[in-house]
């Protein structure tokens, strides 16, 4: 029995769908299902009580509300400068407008361990910009903040900027024949057009910041119930062999990552719809 | 004079095409003070951090930076880091393809499934990415004492490094090709079908050429992925100087041992490669552009 028979809802002249569906569920299984599977059953090897416990002490908790805190500061820090960003980008011109959209996409291309010593080095007490700033960066819990804002930049300026591109200049003429001032269009009529993707760019921006580790954990110093993020701990329980408590915490961030992609679906499909496509 | 029976209105817009211009842009002040603001917000955050690691690295003298690059654990990182990314991104450039093929091409159930199953990976933390792996072919993991007694390794070893890459740029090529895939339909192939061409064929001279920039774009933005990638490979390197460093976390040991000219060497050679990376990626990005255009 083939794949193609059980499955196919319309008959196809074109051939490989078995060899390629074959291929295709294989290597996902390989790669992302047995093992993402794998974390699921070794936290079903601990009792209720040990799991919760593990999952709800102090220092995890902790971890949760810096890790959620900062990724959620970042986030909309984006989302207000990532819309900003993207109006500037579309609708003015300045000189190296081209070269600067192109590096937008920096934090992208740049690798975490880069971005994060680079970021330390800058914020620190004698760097570039920390020596200007009254209050300390790098080795806090703001410097999670900043490492968290650079990872997450690209996400609202990319979901919004075609979104922006698209937008008919006779929707603002309409608005403006029809007595709205300036603000009055940009309120009531660019910004809810835009803001599927908006919030679209922001859940984005803020499910990569709940799992980034590489950039973070240079800046953040890592004090256990001060600076140290979830991803860490599920390290360091790692290293002190402790596999089934790593993975218990690892459950919980899967679970919010999980939750998070199926919003950030529902988003896309509420943008596409708005967009009428 | 026939001028002034002209609509008063029409006169006034052919007069001052400023006042149209008002209401559907901002005036001057406003437009120059947002430009300073967003792009304030992207050298504090982009230019000014990547500026700084070119700086930091030079700044013991060129000599300190020669040595860096070419210690011979640095060197040992570089070709780790190469061999990891030179075995996952063409697996899943294959991988990318057949996803794409049946996804683009065939109409099935359970199509929505697969399409988020395959971008589930990118909502894992890279930490994650690692961990899984570990429980699976680990010491303690499923198949960890089986590896043992066959003397195999793969956790500690280039087969983890190489998993945790794959797993981290899983997503990537066939993000890029499904949608251009879907767009582009079925005719040619079809076509190419009832003239006689096998799957091969079809692929080779139809399919690829047509996706030719979409794939470069998904290869590019995998190799900067793979080249890059620091927590998963982490979890699953074991840290053994010269042999599973990549270059990342050999950037991670000289920085703790606070050789910190070193460490920003080896971090300008990954910073140069994103900013290959995003030329590639705009001269690519063009070229696909003008294809769909036309």
């Amino acid at each position: 029995m083939s794949l193609s028979r059980v499955l196919l809802k319309r008959h196809s002249v074109l051939p490989g769908f078995d060899l390629a569906l074959g291929f295709t569920l294989l290597y996902l299984s390989f790669i992302v299902l047995i093992p993402l599977a794998a974390a699921f059953l070794k936290t079903a090897t601990l009792t209720w009580p040990t799991f919760w416990g593990t999952v709800t002490s102090p220092r995890v908790l902790a971890s949760y509300r810096l890790t959620f805190g900062a990724s959620l500061a970042a986030a909309l820090v984006n989302a207000l400068f990532g819309l900003l960003v993207a109006w500037v980008l579309v609708r003015y011109q300045f000189p190296a407008k081209r070269v600067i959209d192109a590096l937008v996409d920096l934090p992208f291309a740049l690798p975490t361990a880069v971005a994060g010593i680079a970021l330390t080095a800058l914020y620190s007490g004698n760097g570039w910009i920390g020596r200007f700033l009254p209050f300390k960066v790098s080795f806090t819990p703001s410097g999670v903040f900043v490492a968290l804002t650079f990872i997450g930049l690209p996400f609202v300026v990319r979901t919004v900027q075609p979104v922006l591109e698209d937008l008919h200049k006779e929707l603002e003429e309409a608005a403006a024949t029809l007595g709205a001032t300036r603000a009055q269009t940009i309120v009531r009529v660019i910004l809810p057009i835009l803001a599927p993707a908006l919030l679209t760019g922001f859940a984005l921006a803020f499910a990569r910041a709940l799992g980034e580790y590489g950039s973070v954990i240079f800046i953040a110093g890592n004090m256990p119930m001060v600076s140290e993020i979830t991803p860490l701990l599920i390290i360091t329980k790692l290293e002190q062999y402790d596999y089934a408590g790593a993975t218990a915490i690892a459950v919980v961030m899967l679970m919010a990552a999980f939750v998070l992609l199926l919003s950030i679906n529902g988003l896309q499909a509420w943008t596409r719809a708005r967009q009428g496509r | 004079m026939h001028a002034t029976t002209l609509t008063l209105p029409a006169l006034q817009a052919a007069q001052s095409p400023r006042r149209l211009d008002a209401a559907t842009s901002e005036p001057r002040w406003v437009r120059w003070s947002l430009i300073g603001v967003a792009l304030s917000f992207l050298a504090l955050f982009l230019f000014v951090p990547l500026a700084l690691v070119f700086v930091e690295a030079l700044k013991k003298g060129v000599g300190v930076y020669v040595a860096a690059i070419t210690d011979a654990d640095a060197l040992s990182a570089v070709k780790l880091t190469l061999l990891a990314a030179g075995i996952a991104v063409p697996l899943n450039l294959v991988f990318g393809l057949a996803a794409a093929w049946v996804i683009a091409k065939f109409d099935f159930r359970g199509k929505n499934v697969l399409l988020t199953l395959i971008d589930l990976p990118f909502s894992v933390s890279p930490v994650i990415s690692g961990l899984i792996y570990v429980l699976v072919f680990g010491l303690q993991g499923w198949f960890g004492e089986w590896l043992r007694d066959h003397d195999a390794r793969v956790i500690f070893a280039l087969p983890g490094i190489v998993l945790a890459t794959v797993f981290v740029t899983f997503p990537f090529v066939a993000r890029e090709l499904i949608p251009l895939m879907q767009a582009q339909g079925t005719e040619q192939e079809e076509a190419a079908r009832v003239l006689g061409a096998n799957g091969w064929q079809i692929l080779r001279r139809v399919t690829l050429p047509n996706v030719r920039w979409a794939l470069l774009y998904g290869v590019i933005l995998c190799n900067a992925r793979a080249m890059g990638e620091f927590g998963a490979v982490s979890v699953v390197s074991g840290h053994i100087r010269g042999q599973t460093n990549t270059m990342p976390l050999h950037i991670e040991i000289l920085y703790n041992e606070y050789q910190f000219a070193a460490a920003f060497a080896v971090a300008s050679l990954l910073a140069g490669l994103a900013l290959v990376t995003l030329v590639l990626k705009f001269v690519v990005e063009r070229r696909l552009h003008a294809e769909v255009e036309s």
